[in-house]
């Protein structure tokens, strides 16, 4: 099929073209809509980026670009084809990268190149020329002997974006390639975005569920449960918000700052950021601070630029219909009233040189840190950082290879027992029975946790209450939403009001407003004294912790406040640095001690 | 195929290989399995009854009957162990300390020396229905034997009016290793055909390169011949390894000639991948793919290809219903190659049927694999 050319006169065809696209699943015996007629556009050139949490319908309607898949009804075309009729067409002038990149992990770099290569049909004379160009783009030059499956997760996105690219695509789809992966590696893939769109004239469209990439695309299209909540560039986007956000600072702790001006009817979001509390007005109002109730005396508004993620909140808000916050700390009656004294002054987790390996593979290298009480722990990373190996180990799940560890004042090599009475653990996955109804779980969890009687009745009670499950009592666990479902597993790691809470990425791929109300419900629990242990990879949420650390393969890079960090990146150039710049920085520190060693 | 094709092709194959080579589980199902289900059915499993436990009931010793208990001593199929009474004797076999009672009443000798017609007292356990009816039978055996050299000893003529002389052709020594173990191969082969092609492309699918491979210039053909040929070579060879070991090892005669053996091992791999490409067209992860290719490949290779249990004597359904595995077909032409030799009249028309077979799983495969997800 060779390449189709436009007529010079006519505008070019857009890259894609949707009319009133829709397409469902059948799962079981439910049947999900994952494109409810989706009409849309994007123009040749640049970046599109398709924009939503997960279940949004980001990764079908790739698929459907793609020809991978055909839609219930509607059409789609791309690049000016009609995607249903001539796939081939399509799929001879797109190059696609889906999740998890497409590789063959038991080749090497090399030996994935030259089988994409032989596949789209590049000349063995043009070979060495494109590899070069590829290999230097990426910066994949010393590991062409590699296995593929011994590569970094930013080293196998770059590997699979050189391999689609191995044949120069007109149209490149690439489905969430920066999910999981660390900031540096996202910063690369961004430079190569803009060197293919800039210089090479390809266009790019770009799924992903971080907001703050949004900002990097020319357009966006904004997802949401199947439905287009908006498109168009994303200054467009943010921009309606300009004038509507604040920084707001005080002598309040931050948490109690937040939970006042959330509750505040003229306030649309209010997040902990920098020290204060970023605060989005519902209308283009000036804050007003004499409204706050309890007064905060000294509480200072200033303005701030709007940015991706209020335009998004607020078109979620529109469309969903804006509930009013619950306040969860208030209501947290349920919580032990007094919790019994920690073990040591302070320190209820103390971890000193732990270190794990598994076979030749150090998946956790020596780390050292040490948790308040009542006190809120981010650890930051990539996937395979490490973090979820730390968590295991936390809470008795796997021993450690070396190291120390004490969890509510106890030994974990000797009394790992007594310890998993005192903490809850919410896992990565949904980990709760998917067959049984949300009254079913929480009546099984707390009989796993050797609730009985008044007692078992009183806490489901209380669960149903504090997280709202009520109206869903009798729903399987399985279809709930992904919202629900955090909610619902929160729930059951609270059942038998532990001490600390471990939460192993509780928030990923939930949408905006899931993951401002899941944080409330954290502050909450926090107040109430309750030490909280976060996983993430999302930089934003690391503003919310109190204190954190930065992993990087297996190691703590810095820990400390978010201030702290973010002021470690600070240079002249950059007075005010993201978590996302610090993290950058403290990763390439240490690169260099590491060349340097 | 133009030049471009080829290459895509090539590529394929190659990748392939370095897969084979460098994750050894598939050589494991390939060559490891097949050499551990031969060792265990060639050594562990038999149907012959050898060294039976059997008890000797003698209520009245004597030299009759010291004479028909050292036949008994004398017969490689039986270890007899003498008791004195029979309650004795039907507690042992309760016991499962021996498997069947010959006993001899206390007028045994009395009523041999007259009218030479002395019944004896055969209980056998009939838990092991096999056993039984072979015990029962070498019983009977060594009986009339007894009774034909007592009677021979004495100058009388046989008691036994009629005798048959059975002779047993195409596995003279009647061993059910013989049989057993050509049998075994088609399971073999089904296994590293459906079961391994099954996990590859399932595999595939898990890891999301199936869809990358989907988006590339690269036809549907291209994919499953790239499919097959490494896995119909992998089949192949650990098909001659399975051979070479029921020959060197355990003394399997190989009768026919080798050619029609990889002739028809041949057809039988193709109809064998093609289960496979079927199953991995719709199972899409490997632990799905498994247990299908188990539940519809292997174990109806397993119960109703003949290899163990013998067509003729299931129920009519059950016989309809072996008409459509494959390995009933094969397993006939491989007992046939290696005890009875190249009997055409066998292997024609079961090769026939191999290839009907492979026809129409290959056109299935490729009919319902297709360029999309859904």
């Amino acid at each position: 099929m060779p390449p189709g050319v436009d007529p010079p006169e006519a505008e070019p065809a857009p890259a894609l073209r949707c009319v009133d696209v829709r397409r469902s699943f059948r799962i079981g015996k439910r049947v999900v809509v994952a494109l409810d007629g989706i009409n849309v556009e994007a123009r040749r050139g640049g970046v599109t980026g398709l924009i939503g949490p997960d279940a949004a319908g980001k990764t079908t309607l790739m698929r459907l670009a793609a020809g991978l898949l055909l839609p219930d009804s509607g059409r789609i075309e791309v690049l000016g084809i009609d995607v249903a009729r001539d796939p081939l067409a399509v799929q001879a002038r797109v190059g696609y990268m889906p999740q998890h990149f497409g590789l063959y992990e038991d080749l090497s770099v090399r030996e994935n190149l030259d089988l994409y290569a032989d596949l789209q049909g590049v000349a063995p004379a043009e070979r060495p020329a494109r590899y070069a160009e590829l290999l230097h783009m990426t910066g994949l030059g010393p590991f062409t002997g590699r296995m593929a499956g011994r590569l970094s997760g930013g080293m196998k996105q770059k590997l699979g974006l050189a391999c689609t690219l191995v044949q120069p695509p007109e149209l490149l789809l690439l489905d969430e390639p920066t999910v999981g992966v660390d900031p540096v590696s996202r910063r690369e893939l961004w430079q190569i975005i803009d060197h293919l769109t800039r210089g090479l004239r390809t266009t790019v469209l770009f799924s992903t569920a971080y907001l703050d990439e949004a900002e990097r695309c020319d357009t966006v299209l904004l997802l949401h449960e199947g439905k287009l909540l908006g498109s168009g560039p994303p200054r467009e986007i943010s921009g309606a918000m300009e004038g509507r956000s604040f920084h707001a600072v005080a002598s309040l702790g931050r948490r109690q700052l937040q939970e006042r001006l959330a509750s505040l009817p003229w306030v649309m979001d209010a997040v902990i950021q920098s020290g204060g509390v970023r605060v989005v007005t519902a209308t283009r109002t000036a804050p007003d601070p004499a409204s706050v109730w309890p007064p905060v005396p000294d509480l200072r508004f200033t303005p701030v630029p709007a940015r991706f993620e209020d335009g998004f909140v607020a078109r979620l808000n529109d469309t969903m219909g804006r509930t009013a916050p619950s306040s969860p700390a208030s209501a947290e009656g349920g919580l032990r009233a007094a919790l019994p004294p920690p073990a040591q002054d302070g320190e209820v987790i103390v971890v000193e040189h732990l270190t794990r390996r598994f076979g030749d593979f150090t998946a956790v290298d020596d780390i050292s840190f040490g948790v308040r009480r009542g006190e809120i722990f981010g650890l930051l990373g990539a996937n395979g950082a490490g973090k979820s190996t730390t968590f295991r180990m936390l809470c008795g799940l796997l021993p450690p290879t070396s190291g120390r560890l004490r969890v509510a004042g106890f030994d974990l090599r000797t009394a790992a027992a007594p310890v998993r009475g005192r903490i809850g653990y919410m896992a990565q996955k949904f980990s709760l029975y998917g067959d049984l109804s949300v009254a079913q779980n929480l009546r099984f969890f707390a009989s796993a946790y050797r609730l009985r009687g008044a007692r078992r009745a009183e806490r489901i009670a209380w669960a149903s209450e504090e997280f709202e499950l009520a109206p869903m009592q009798d729903a399987t666990a399985r279809d709930l939403p992904l919202g629900f479902k955090q909610r619902l597993a929160l729930a059951c790691a609270l059942m038998h009001e532990p001490e600390i809470l471990f939460l192993d990425e509780p928030t990923s791929g939930v949408d905006p407003l899931g993951r401002r109300e899941f944080w409330r419900r954290i502050n909450g629990l926090a107040e109430l004294g309750v030490t909280v242990l976060v996983t993430t990879h999302f930089m934003e949420e690391a503003e919310y912790c109190d204190r954190l650390a930065i992993m990087a393969q297996g190691r703590v890079l810095s820990a400390g406040t978010p201030e702290a960090i973010k002021a470690t990146a600070r240079t002249a150039s950059r007075p005010d640095p993201t978590m996302e710049d610090a993290f950058i920085a403290v990763i390439e520190a240490a690169d260099n001690r590491g060349l340097a060693a | 195929m133009n030049q471009v094709a080829f290459r895509r092709l090539r590529g394929l194959l190659r990748k392939e290989f370095l897969q084979i080579w460098r994750d050894p589980s598939a050589l494991a199902i390939a060559f490891l399995l097949p050499a551990v289900l031969l060792l265990i059915f060639g050594y562990g499993v038999s149907l012959d009854a050898r060294n039976v436990p059997l008890a000797l009931v003698v209520q009245r010793p004597g030299a009759l009957a010291a004479s028909f208990t050292s036949a008994f001593a004398r017969s490689p199929y039986f270890r007899p162990r003498a008791f004195l009474d029979i309650q004795q004797a039907e507690r042992a076999m309760q016991a499962r300390e021996v498997k069947g009672v010959v006993w001899l009443p206390s007028d045994f000798a009395r009523r041999a020396e007259h009218g030479g017609n002395s019944p004896i007292g055969v209980i056998v356990n009939g838990v092991d229905a096999n056993d039984a009816r072979l015990i029962e039978g070498y019983v009977q055996q060594v009986w009339a034997t007894w009774l034909t050299a007592e009677a021979r000893a004495q100058g009388q003529a046989s008691p036994t009016p009629l005798s048959a002389q059975p002779r047993v052709r195409f596995n003279p020594a009647v061993s059910s290793r013989n049989y057993l173990v050509p049998g075994l191969i088609a399971v073999i082969m089904t296994l590293t055909g459906a079961l391994l092609t099954a996990l590859v492309i399932a595999r595939e699918w898990e890891r999301g390169t199936m869809e990358a491979l989907m988006v590339t210039r690269v036809a549907m053909r291209e994919i499953l011949l790239a499919k097959l040929v490494p896995y119909f070579l992998l089949g192949m060879g650990g098909m001659a390894a399975s051979v070479a070991m029921a020959v060197l090892l355990f003394g399997v005669p190989l009768v026919g000639a080798w050619w029609v053996l990889a002739g028809a091992s041949a057809l039988f791999m193709l109809a064998a991948l093609g289960m496979g490409l079927l199953i991995s067209s719709f199972a899409r992860n490997q632990f799905v793919a498994g247990q299908i290719a188990i539940i519809v490949t292997f174990l109806p290779a397993f119960l109703l290809s003949g290899f163990v249990f013998d067509i003729g004597s299931m129920p009519r359904v059950v016989q309809w219903i072996t008409h459509v595995v494959a390995a009933r077909y094969f397993v006939a032409i491989l007992q046939s190659v290696f005890l009875a030799g190249d009997v055409w009249s066998v292997i024609l028309p079961n090769a026939l049927a191999l290839a009907v077979m492979a026809v129409l799983f290959l056109g299935l495969a490729r009919a319902v694999f297709h360029r999309r997800l859904d």
